[in-house]
């Protein structure tokens, strides 16, 4: 299992803040992480898009580039920071 | 050197004289308050609230702080940043650099600021007489942290 984060508007957008899944056998990257969840649905589809501007941390690390990702992970995405 | 994210206010003459009680070596301190505006983009900004990603958000300040004692001599800094419920005139952050000299502490201060506006997990959201709506990243604060880069290799 891992646990899935959302902040600020794709919280709101996605209408889910965390949840607990199980990785698919396929996914072992967050660049494939995200592939899965665009299959989710057409909101999931538009904000996950290519070329859109989001965030990815993995164990609470910025994932500068695609990272692995495996049982246990604590993965969150949000939109680019706005803090300050 | 503590970070701290709380939403009561704080106050930097306290910080300030917390931070340098009892140490001679601090020969300058250099500090910065963001603050809310009353107007963003052009549209009147009654409020806004602050989000944050507990645990994330503190591993990253400290990291900030860490990054700029590693790359010029700081004594002591700290970071605050407030989180909630916030209106037009309030205090968002603050950050308070101490060093010997004032370039350092000049520096430091300038780099935290960059950093923490482009790394550290915080959304804005604020609420116009439009309605509410989440503030965008700005290229120009991307540009201000990547100029550290460029001019410093560490």
């Amino acid at each position: 299992m891992v646990t899935l984060l959302y902040f600020a508007r794709l919280r709101e957008v996605l209408d889910v803040a965390s949840e607990r899944i199980a990785l698919p056998v396929t996914v072992d990257s967050t660049e494939q992480l995200i592939a899965w969840l665009r299959q989710r649905g057409e909101t999931w589809q538009r904000e996950f898009a290519p070329g859109k501007n989001f965030r990815i941390a993995v164990n609470q690390q910025m994932a500068e580039a695609n990272t692995s990702v495996k049982d246990g992970d604590e993965i969150a995405l949000f939109p680019p920071v706005t803090g300050g | 050197m503590p970070v701290g994210v709380q939403t009561e206010d704080f106050d930097i003459g306290a910080e300030i004289a917390r931070l340098r009680s009892g140490n001679p070596k601090i020969g300058a301190i250099a500090s910065f308050i963001g603050l809310v505006r009353d107007v963003n983009d052009g549209d009147a900004v009654r409020g806004m609230t602050l989000e944050h990603y507990p645990g994330m958000t503190e591993t990253a300040l400290s990291a900030i702080l860490d990054e700029a004692k590693a790359r010029w001599e700081v004594i002591d800094a700290i970071i605050i940043h407030r989180i909630g419920t916030l209106k037009p005139t309030d205090q968002i952050v603050l950050v308070i650099v101490a060093s010997s000299h004032r370039t350092e502490a000049f520096a430091a201060c300038e780099f935290v600021m960059d950093f923490l506006k482009t790394s550290a997990p915080f959304w804005k959201k604020e609420l116009t007489g439009q309605g509410a709506r989440w503030v965008e990243a700005r290229e120009s604060d991307d540009a201000a942290a990547l100029r550290w880069k460029k001019s410093k290799g560490s």
